[in-house]
């Protein structure tokens, strides 16, 4: 089912069969009468999907839609998974309440599932429940891929009422969602690839190949242990704080120009051998970086792997001592490894990433956090910090930047800002602004709902068929306003009594807003590339003599 | 290459405190980190597996004399082995932590020490065996007289520990830092400035890589 575009408008015919094909989260009972949707023909009717999907978001049964005879085929497969691993997953959904057990409730009625598995079918990850019990059901997912291969074709996506079954090969690994949120398929797919560079981030992707190459049914769960958390971490995310993966771009502290400039500035001067990318984060959001022209030069840092180091950093694993690890930048290079220093600065929420190309630089790279720190005390940089926001618990991932009430827009909830005219612009890194998620949307499914929501608006506007400027879309509990113009794309989410004209009002306010301290809230002017300093620090000499990756 | 990194050697500089190195070796989730986060910070929290290395310091004072532990936080994970494995040169000092209730982490740290015994000559490091995790101990799977026989047979310190309980941490390092000063004291400081250099450098040194 090769579809054209990223938006993959489910195409008809190709696979006949597996546009039928159900959804172990289905309920059993229901199977006899329930078939799959009719095939969606265009993005048109995928938007009908989806606000099927948003009138009921948390119905467990589906609007059904009896289309004549189905072909039972991959129906039968899926019973024939569910009653064969019910033997093993029984023992498993004990412990944690999310056996995998394809017949376990609690499992079934997950929004979301994403699946990592070899080619040979071996589970790798699941989000919910244990990859033992699932074996069965991943063999199902292998045995759909290879059937529409064998047919000289690839399978992208399986359109099934509410459902959404999106499948990505990336080499020996294949990457299936399944979802009921109102996200696309392109944006599953987007979230597909994010956990692919999550995974090559750690291994590369190089020897996930050579792994598989050398032996087909290699465990890579071995190797992976550990980190799960982070991709459940990443995939939470989404529902809970979306932004960064919608928009493909990384969320900055805000802070007050001159003092962003001294630190990157700052960042610039403090070099050691090998030093490829200096970053300052807090809280998985970025601060400043600078990148070192001998090693990336001329090649502008994916925003994908800024944002990877920046959920990466963000991590409790790093909360004590300074930690030394390899890391992959897929985007830069999927096949080699920097080596990352990692270390909360002291007595500061801020944390310091150090990347580069030497794996014995470690205290290289202690040294120079030193200077950094000592440049920041210079600074006074920790009073900046603590201006600008109390972070209470540096190690959330959520600390808090600012309130909505900043803003001083009676009626606005909440916003995602992403400005698209920012100067310098090939060499920017994209970046958006928002606020902290604050009341009514503490609870995870309020969270999610808006999410769902930002999802849903911002499928429309990025529509490859259909693409729109302009929406307002007045939901149950809220209204939202998603515009997209040369200068910004903006999502906003207002009160639900408001009026039209009084969210044109909100969002003119909004705007005026943003223009006003966008010196604080983006990096507008990106520190160039650090020069190997002219007063040289005493042991780096220079930064071009280490081999590449 | 410790030497080579500016950090200096454990018998550098004559008024500052001896520096030494320590490694915290042994399976996933046995604890290293907690054991180390514990006793350089007495904090406890269920933290993510490590990733790659961390590295703490400690001065641990003994009575009259003091010295400098740098401890080398090493992951679990197999992944990182490769990366880990440099942090074995030049270490003076390795916990080899086990997790008394499961028998697997016990035989690896065997397989650990195994690795050690590669690397150096037997008796240049010491080695302490640390089975974590008493608060457990209606689950445990390795005895108290497995793990002390185990140690006795191949000739290292032992303790059973708790970290989250702070049962015996601090205990284990002071252990371990007498014995480091004790053997100084006994090599007498000529025949140790010769083990240092020969720590730092010998190809047969070289960086073993277990990961495949």
């Amino acid at each position: 089912m090769e579809a054209g575009g990223d938006t993959a408008a489910p195409a008809p015919g190709g696979a006949g069969g597996l546009e039928d094909t159900r959804f172990p989260g289905e309920e059993t009972d229901d199977s006899e009468g329930v078939h799959a949707g009719p095939p969606h023909l265009g993005d048109g009717d995928l938007e009908e999907t989806g606000s099927k999907a948003k009138d009921q978001p948390h119905s467990p049964s589906p609007l059904l839609h009896s289309e004549g005879p189905s072909s039972t085929r991959t129906c039968q497969l899926w019973d024939s998974a569910a009653s064969e691993s019910s033997p093993m997953g029984s023992p498993e959904s004990g412990s944690g309440g999310q056996g995998g057990d394809p017949n376990d409730e609690d499992w079934r009625s997950q929004r979301k599932h994403v699946f990592v598995l070899s080619e040979a079918g071996k589970p790798i990850y699941s989000r919910y429940g244990s990859v033992e019990a699932l074996s069965a059901t991943m063999g199902v997912m292998t045995a759909l891929v290879s059937f529409v291969q064998s047919a000289g074709d690839a399978i992208r996506a399986i359109y099934a009422e509410d459902h959404k079954l999106v499948f990505l090969q990336q080499g020996p690994l294949l990457l299936v969602a399944v979802s009921r949120t109102t996200q696309s398929a392109a944006q599953l797919r987007g979230e597909l690839l994010a956990v692919h560079a999550q995974i090559v981030s750690t291994l590369t992707r190089a020897s996930v190949a050579r792994i598989f190459a050398h032996k087909q049914n290699y465990d890579l769960r071995r190797l992976l242990a550990g980190s799960e958390r982070t991709l459940d971490r990443l995939l939470d995310s989404v529902e809970q704080d979306p932004g960064a993966l919608l928009l493909g771009a990384v969320r900055c502290v805000p802070l007050a120009r001159p003092t962003r400039d001294a630190l990157g500035a700052l960042l610039r001067r403090c070099t050691a051998p090998g030093l490829a990318l200096s970053v300052l984060a807090v809280g998985g959001r970025l601060v400043t970086a600078a990148q070192e022209r001998n090693v990336l030069a001329e090649c502008r840092l994916d925003p994908a792997d800024l944002q990877l180091l920046l959920d990466w950093v963000g991590a409790p694993a790093f909360a004590a001592g300074e930690a030394w690890a390899p890391v992959c930048l897929p985007r830069f290079n999927p096949d080699g490894f920097f080596y990352a220093y990692v270390a909360r600065l002291d007595a500061m929420p801020v944390c310091l990433l150090l990347l580069g190309t030497q794996r014995e630089a470690f205290h290289a790279m202690a040294a120079c956090r030193r200077l950094v720190e000592d440049g920041m005390r210079a600074l006074g940089a920790m009073r900046a910090f603590g201006e600008t926001a109390s972070f209470s618990n540096a190690s959330s991932p959520n600390a808090p930047a600012y309130s909505v009430q900043a803003v001083g827009a009676p009626g606005l909830r909440h916003f995602l800002y992403k400005p698209l005219d920012i100067p310098d612009h090939h060499r920017q890194l994209p970046q958006f602004t928002s606020p902290e998620l604050e009341a009514p949307y503490c609870r995870e499914e309020e969270r999610q709902r808006l999410s769902d929501l930002y999802h849903r608006l911002h499928a429309r506007l990025h529509s490859t068929s259909r693409p729109l400027r302009l929406i307002y879309h007045v939901a149950e509990k809220e209204t939202l306003l998603a515009w997209v113009t040369s200068k910004f794309e903006l999502y906003t989410c207002l009160s639900p009594l408001v009026t039209k004209a009084g969210a044109i009002l909100v969002v003119t306010k909004l705007l005026r807003w943003v223009r006003k301290e966008e010196d604080r809230l983006f990096i507008r002017y990106p520190p160039k590339y650090s020069t190997p300093p002219a007063t040289s620090m005493d042991q780096a000499p220079h930064n071009g003599l280490f081999p590449g990756l | 290459m410790a030497e080579a990194q500016g950090s200096p050697g454990p018998w550098a500089a004559p008024d500052q405190p001896c520096v030494f190195k320590l490694v915290l070796l042994g399976s996933g989730s046995v604890g290293k980190s907690s054991l180390a986060l514990r006793y350089v910070k007495d904090d406890f929290r269920s933290i993510l597996p490590t990733v790659g290395c961390a590295f703490f310091t400690k001065v641990v004072e003994l009575g009259v004399s003091s010295l400098k532990l740098e401890i080398w936080d090493t992951a679990g994970q197999e992944k990182y082995h490769s990366v880990c494995h440099l942090y074995f040169r030049g270490a003076n000092a390795a916990l080899l932590v086990y997790d008394i209730t499961r028998k697997d982490s016990f035989h690896k740290a065997q397989q650990w020490l195994q690795d050690l015994e590669k690397e150096f000559p037997p008796g240049e490091v010491v080695v302490m065996l640390v089975g974590n995790k008493t608060d457990l101990s209606e689950e445990r799977e390795v005895t108290f007289e497995e793990g002390q026989e185990f140690a006795e047979s191949k000739r290292l310190l032992f303790m059973e520990t708790s970290a989250k309980l702070n049962h015996q941490v601090s205990e284990v390092f002071s252990a371990v830092a007498r014995e480091l000063l004790r053997r100084r004291k006994r090599e007498g400081p000529a025949q140790a400035r010769d083990a240092a250099v020969a720590l730092s450098g010998g190809p047969m040194r070289q960086v073993r890589c277990c990961t495949h």
